[in-house]
């Protein structure tokens, strides 16, 4: 599924005091099979970009025989400017994982708490060895014990379990795409590891187009294919990372961070040496060490 | 984002009745409704309506919002109107015509009976735009200062004045924060699938479930980590505490009370000597 | 000189099933330092917060603050001279408005108005909020309400100042503030700091790490000591900063680049060797 929005804007709090743009026409599109980044401060609009994503936010809806409006916003082939579409067809291609998704665990059990999504989104009222198949599945691919855990109260479970369950009842629909907010967030860097190397195995065989929000450079520059940098509601770049961490100083001027290779690769340049490298650790070492052949 | 519209009906601007002390605010609208109970005809009723005016126009509302709390009660003025109408009766004529207008079995419409529905509708309408002329000018906040401070004399029979107050403004202060919360755990929901606006009502109990556990959890574990801070800035109930802000009335307090007094005044000397009587 | 904290023989846990249990722990923070606390989730760090002003109440041992022991009686003392920020923004504030909140403190012990409002705007200063002193505190950043909570607590002009996990939930902007007032206040001010944290990063600012696991103090050590200790780190579920991991990937290519912790070193020592 491919997604293609053009000039998108979002007022929250239109016609009030309060009125706030959140999104400023945004135009931007993500193929199939990306991982996708997306960063920006806290309030720069790509939360709420990301929630126009599976329907939780609207752009304005076209109603029957008018002319559109300027916004379009396409999933794959969902238009989510028209009325009809069917958003709870959507919603179990696209998962979302909201910040500390913890915080949504409600069920007695981890195991209801997983089949949870799976039952709402079934067609029909779905077999008993198959709710189990794909809990199962989903458990396992996050990577806790099923067995272990599948009886277990949510509330039990450690920090960074809590957050695998909680991944596990969203992917358990088996989504192409999946969108997670800050999914590392308040994890200890154990746990965070473990979660980055989780989204990397999800790309792999589970969800085709992985969209990530993350303040974390590093592993932006590790994982993704393109990241689109947001800024007071507009969309400044979209690049991969190789090309987006070479506008290093634009990116310190906004206030964001760049990755640790990327501040090397300028601490070594205005020493004389130019490094000519991806942004990701490996090739970093790589180039460095190629360099050093080169000259010596 | 729900936070800032739906809580409370605050509207932040710069006013002279904004800046009124919240003390003489609340008392203001109890005087003000003792004084439109006093009014027993049109002219003091007139007068009151007189002084909401101003105080609306003073407090930079626009009339459009001032009339969104009218539409509220609308039915029910509406009601009570039709019912009195019907039913009040009386012989006074105040036009010329006859003075019962139409009569059907218990029904009745007398021209008093017309009046005198005008005139409670009239009285229902300013008791509602002046309570909703002091929620639209006093932040919870302040509303919950002056409510202690004017609760005060309480303290002497052992009233928890002190605990209440704090209560209410711990409450005024999580409420936007448990509104976003519920819309963040809504949509996480949703977006599991949940049919959180649609079925029956069976069904949609049935889906609140979902949304109120985490909510509940939440709510008690911010309880607890507020404890904790309480606890850590040294809290130890209501004793050796001071408190730092305290209100002062001043020239616009006085104003403002001078007209209210004016208005009881004026509305009880009518009441005696009316000059238009219904 | 008596130690800003200390920890005598400290055991404590949460009852049985907890499965979390501190014993006989020894620890001791001097007047004016900057400690950095680090640790896995559930490794004891914010126990050890905790115990110091009595929030936690240990089983034996025995905790004192400046040479005085913390007891049922002075806990007050106690709470005024060391004050905690905690981890969540958005459940620390007691008042809607940040004035109002900052008071709180100062408020509960009583102090004459005047001062009240001295101390509100000594506080507000220190944290570079001055200028938000009638802000809605909903309407702030995270990293901004962190700071209205570091003044509220500074507002009590206690002698130490904990923060546990205050940085966990901000962004990095937010979490630059917070670290830049902290260093700020324990510079300018010379309040001793105690700073409990996931970031590599934060804890290199301290003048002394520690590392805890399983409720033990396993490590101590300058930040760059720890940090050169990569192994024994990875051992208790903590990670390598970034940069200590490309410093050693660099020797294992063949590069002689000493261990470095901060951006420009590493940059100095590589241009040294390829030059």
């Amino acid at each position: 599924m491919r997604i293609v929005a053009e000039h998108l804007s979002y007022i929250y709090n239109a016609k009030t005091p309060f009125a706030t743009t959140a999104l400023d026409d945004v135009t931007l599109t993500v193929e199939e099979g990306e991982f996708f980044g997306v960063i920006g401060h806290t309030g720069s609009g790509k939360s709420t970009f990301v929630q126009h994503l599976n329907g939780l936010l609207r752009p304005p809806v076209r109603k029957r025989g008018k002319k559109r409006g300027p916004a379009k916003l396409m999933v794959g082939e969902f238009d989510l400017t028209d009325k009809k579409t069917d958003l709870r067809a959507l919603r179990r291609r696209v998962g979302m994982v909201f910040q500390y998704p913890e915080s949504q665990l409600f069920a007695e059990t981890v195991f209801d708490d997983v089949a949870f999504g799976y039952k709402n989104f079934a067609e029909k009222k779905p077999e008993a060895g198959e709710v189990e198949r794909a809990v199962k599945e989903a458990i396992e691919i996050v990577g806790l014990d099923y067995e272990r855990v599948k009886g277990m109260s949510p509330f039990d479970l450690s920090g960074g379990q809590k957050r695998r369950a909680a991944i596990a009842g969203v992917i358990v629909t088996k989504p192409e795409i999946l969108i997670l907010d800050e999914p590392a967030a308040g994890l200890d860097p154990l746990g965070k590891r473990e979660v980055m190397a989780l989204l990397n195995k999800l790309k792999q065989s589970w969800c085709k187009t992985v969209i990530v929000v993350s303040h974390d450079m590093d592993e932006i520059a590790e994982n993704c294919t393109r990241v689109a940098v947001f800024s007071e509601g507009k969309v400044k770049y979209v690049l991969p990372p190789a090309e987006l961490f070479q506008h290093t100083e634009e990116l310190l001027a906004l206030g964001l961070d760049v990755p640790l290779t990327a501040k090397l690769v300028r601490a070594l340049k205005e020493r004389g040496v130019a490094i000519d490298c991806n942004y990701t650790m490996e090739d970093f070492i790589a180039k460095v060490l190629a360099y050093k052949g080169g000259v010596c | 984002m729900l936070k800032d519209v739906s809580f409370g009906q605050y509207y932040p601007v710069k006013s002279f009745v904004h800046n009124l002390d919240p003390r003489l605010k609340i008392l203001f609208l109890i005087g003000y409704i003792v004084a439109i109970f006093l009014a027993k005809e049109f002219l003091a009723l007139g007068a009151c309506a007189a002084v909401l005016l101003l105080a609306v126009l003073f407090a930079r509302i626009p009339v459009g919002k001032v009339m969104r709390a009218v539409r509220g009660i609308l039915f029910l003025v509406l009601f009570t109107a039709a019912i009195n109408v019907f039913f009040h009766g009386g012989d006074a004529v105040y036009w010329n015509a006859p003075a019962v207008l139409w009569e059907w079995k218990i029904f009745r419409v007398t021209q008093a009976g017309i009046v005198f529905s005008a005139f409670l509708a009239l009285r229902l309408f300013l008791l509602v735009i002046c309570s909703s002329l002091l929620t639209y000018t006093t932040t919870p906040v302040s509303l919950t200062d002056g409510l202690e401070s004017l609760l005060t004399p309480l303290k002497w029979v052992r009233f928890p004045v002190h605990e209440l107050a704090l209560i209410m403004s711990i409450a005024l202060r999580f409420i936007p924060i448990l509104m976003d919360e519920t819309e963040r755990i809504m949509n996480a929901q949703k977006a599991r699938g949940a049919a959180l606006d649609s079925g029956g009502p069976a069904k949609r109990v049935k889906a609140i479930v979902p949304v109120l556990i985490p909510l509940l959890l939440s709510a008690f574990r911010r309880a607890d980590e507020l404890g904790d801070a309480m606890d850590a800035r040294c809290y130890s109930g209501g004793k050796s505490r001071v408190k730092y802000k305290k209100l002062r009335f001043s020239w616009r307090d006085l104003l403002a009370f001078a007209l209210l007094a004016a208005l009881i005044a004026g509305v009880s000397v009518m009441r005696f000597f009316p000059v238009f009587p219904l | 000189m008596a130690n800003a904290l200390e920890y005598r023989d400290v055991a404590f846990s949460y009852g049985e099933e907890s499965g979390f249990r501190m014993e006989h722990l020894n620890f001791s923070v001097q007047e004016g330092e900057f400690v950095a606390v680090l640790g896995h989730n559930g490794s004891g760090k914010s126990t050890l917060a905790r115990l110091a002003n009595g929030l936690l109440t240990p089983d034996s041992g025995e905790i004192s603050v400046f040479g005085v022991p913390l007891t049922g009686k002075n806990l007050f003392d106690i709470r005024k001279q060391v004050g905690i920020v905690f981890q969540n923004p958005d459940s620390q504030a007691v008042a809607s408005i940040v004035e109002d909140d900052v008071a709180f403190g100062a408020e509960n012990v009583g102090l004459p108005r005047k001062e009240i409002g001295e101390r509100i705007g000594f506080a507000l200063r220190a944290v570079g909020m001055e200028d938000y002193r009638t802000a809605t505190i909903s309407r702030l950043s995270g990293g901004q309400k962190q700071r209205v909570a570091i003044a509220g607590v500074l507002a009590l002009k206690p002698r130490v100042m904990i923060l546990d996990e205050s940085t966990a939930m901000l962004d990095p902007r937010g979490r630059r503030e917070i670290v830049e007032v902290v260093k700020e206040l324990n510079e300018k001010e010379g309040v001793t700091v105690m700073l409990i944290t996931h970031f590599m990063e934060e804890a290199l600012l301290a003048s002394r790490a520690v590392v805890m696991n399983r409720g033990e103090i396993v490590m101590q050590d300058t930040p760059e000591g720890i940090f050169r200790r990569g192994e024994e780190l990875i051992c208790y579920n903590l990670a390598l900063p970034r940069i200590g991991e490309i410093a050693r990937r660099l020797r294992g290519g063949g590069m002689d680049v000493a261990d470095a912790l901060d951006v420009n070193t590493l940059a100095e020592e590589i241009a040294k060797c390829v030059s």
